[in-house]
């Protein structure tokens, strides 16, 4: 009996000795930040479970998905696309081309039904019935729907599939919608980000091949483990903000001494993501340590909040737009002026009522 | 006998507001004093202090205050809103407003009316009268639960998603996804708060020198005194 190639047989072939095999498997737990028994689970799971087919496609985007996950180092992509899942389809970095390629989809879908994940980078846009993104001779939009009828389960990589992102930002003339608005009674994970961490998006796959299921998500379609803390949570610059620290201009003092940018429009507090805990380039840096405030990448409409350097979002009103803040205080001035106006008005009204009284009495006594 | 001197006051005296609301307005009014001033530095901090940051803790303060006074308001709107059941009818005034009555809106106007300069002498209500009670239930008493939710909401953001705030709170995000939104509801219901608190001491010291009605003692004596002047 022919037996389907398993991850641990593929590691092998590829010289990898069992020693290394079991570091990969107490790392990634690690990395995960799973129990003792994890490490030992994923091993068993690597060892007998065959590699799950993925169908990776790109809408409207910037790559910037691709570009981070090649990058990430726990586990090493490498490992990823060469070992443990087995990458059919991707416009990026796949061999094939043409035809070929595109027949690729339809076997998928044929031979792995309900079992393989579609992951897709961007979203599609909607108008002229998607023609705006056209691949393979199809609209976008068209493909993905047709994808996703047989995939076991739907990942939205990075802020495009999550919740739109720059192309999506107003006045969107494409219609660029995110994969859930599209895409029906399917599990959809989303992993925003501009991109998303390396190490999260590999993370995800890694968890659903060892484990064969889906992440618990959040109330967002977020994979709990990696968005149910914000960036702010665990930034390391987080006792300067209790401290009531901030840097007030971008080469003042502050700035020199590391502390907390919130005042130069930081995001970190209103940004679900893990790049304070799991960082960027192998755990090099994030935005913040090296001095710039979160920009919010992995938040809903994140380019529609006003600037990247303002706490609060532009509140639009008959075409001028402005902060919470001014907008209050405006208002609170305009309402105090017309107090003031008011009291001024019953002052006086009051003053020539009661002279008018007073006349009218002085007119009715005199004659008693 | 009140014909013959006709500048002769006669008092009558109705109960109007019950202890626990007369409690819950000035409880309230410190609070809300209390968390505007600290939400403001909340969201625009102050100038930064200096030394180790483990020496300092300014803005853990402020925000504790803030925590704190959210807390005891709430605690208090719960108590209010079960005094809305229980109390006087005058306890449930700013809770609702009689949109379908006929008589409301005819009040209404003759106190708008009157504060155009248009009446002569506004009309006597024992409570609120249908213009204070429209303001206060669209600017005080929907905004303070607007802030309350919205408050918890982020509060969850810091407290974690196992939070009871968030079990409670969490499907605020499911309106406003991005908590920055939230953050900037939250201001602007506290101008809109602010703004009523403005009008509102405006138009009791103004109601209480111009109207035959006591207005400001009320608050603190529960009993409406109307002087009865004239006719």
């Amino acid at each position: 009996m022919a037996t389907a190639e398993t991850f641990y047989d593929v590691i092998r072939r590829q010289g990898i000795t069992r020693r290394s095999f079991t570091k990969f498997c107490s790392l990634t737990a690690a990395s995960l930040g799973l129990g003792p028994g994890a490490a030992n689970a994923m091993a068993e799971a690597l060892q007998t479970r065959q590699r799950v087919p993925v169908i990776w496609m790109h809408g409207l985007e910037c790559t910037c998905c691709s570009e981070s996950f090649i990058r990430s180092a726990h586990p090493l992509v490498k490992d990823v696309v060469l070992s443990m899942i087995s990458l059919d389809y991707d416009e990026m970095i796949m061999a094939a081309a043409g035809h070929q390629a595109e027949a690729i989809l339809g076997e998928t879908r044929a031979k792995y039904k309900g079992k393989y994940i579609l992951a897709v980078e961007g979203n599609p846009p909607l108008n002229e019935d998607g023609m705006y993104c056209i691949a393979g001779g199809r609209p976008f939009v068209e493909k993905l729907r047709w994808m996703a009828e047989d995939a076991m389960a739907v990942i939205a990589w990075g802020t495009c599939a999550a919740s739109g992102c720059v192309q999506a930002a107003k006045p969107n003339p494409t219609r660029a919608t995110p994969v859930d608005k599209v895409i029906h009674g399917k599990p959809i994970i989303k992993v925003p980000g501009c991109p998303p961490i390396a190490e999260v998006m590999t993370g995800v796959l890694t968890f659903i091949i060892t484990f064969d299921k889906l992440p618990e998500l959040d109330r967002q379609g977020r994979p709990k483990m990696f968005y149910s803390q914000r960036v702010h949570d665990k930034c390391y610059r987080r006792p300067h903000f209790d401290a009531g620290q901030f840097v007030e201009e971008w080469d003042d003092e502050g700035a020199r001494k590391g502390y907390c940018l919130y005042k130069t429009g930081c995001k970190g507090p209103t940004t679900y993501n893990a790049c304070s805990t799991v960082r960027w380039n192998g755990g090099v840096s994030f935005p913040i340590q090296s001095g710039h405030g979160c920009i919010g990448c992995s938040e809903q409409g994140f380019w529609d909040q006003g600037s990247f350097y303002d706490r609060l979002t532009n509140v639009e009103q008959f075409g001028i737009e402005a902060n919470a803040d001014k907008i209050g205080l405006t208002a609170a001035g305009v309402v105090g002026g017309a107090i003031t106006a008011h009291a001024a008005a019953t002052v006086i009204k009051r003053v020539t009522t009661k002279r008018e009284k007073t006349e009218a009495q002085h007119g009715q006594e005199t004659p008693s | 006998m009140a014909l013959h001197a006709k500048k002769a006051v006669g008092r009558l005296s109705v109960h109007v507001y019950d202890a626990p609301v007369r409690i819950w307005h000035w409880v309230n009014a410190f609070s809300i004093l209390t968390l505007a001033l600290t939400g403001y530095f909340i969201g625009s901090p102050l100038t930064s202090v200096s030394g180790e940051a483990s020496a300092n803790y300014l803005m853990g303060r402020i925000r504790f205050i803030h925590f704190a006074a959210a807390q005891i308001l709430t605690v208090l709107l719960i108590l209010r809103v079960y005094w809305v059941f229980v109390g006087g009818v005058h306890a449930r005034q700013i809770f609702y407003m009689p949109i379908w009555s006929g008589r409301f809106w005819k009040e209404w106007s003759h106190e708008v009316r009157w504060y155009m300069f248009m009446g002569r002498q506004p009309r006597k209500h024992p409570g609120h009268n249908p213009l204070a009670r429209f303001t206060m239930f669209l600017m005080f008493t929907l905004p303070l639960f607007f802030m309350v939710i919205t408050g918890f909401a982020l509060y969850s953001d810091g407290a974690g998603r196992d939070s009871w705030e968030y079990v409670l709170f969490g499907w605020v995000f499911s309106i406003w996804p991005n908590s920055q939104d939230i953050h900037t509801d939250h201001h602007l219901g506290m101008w809109v708060i602010l703004i009523f608190a403005i009008v509102h001491i405006y138009v009791v010291v103004r109601e209480d020198i111009m109207s035959s009605q006591s207005i400001i003692s009320s608050m603190f004596s529960g009993e409406r005194l109307s002087k009865d002047m004239e006719d």
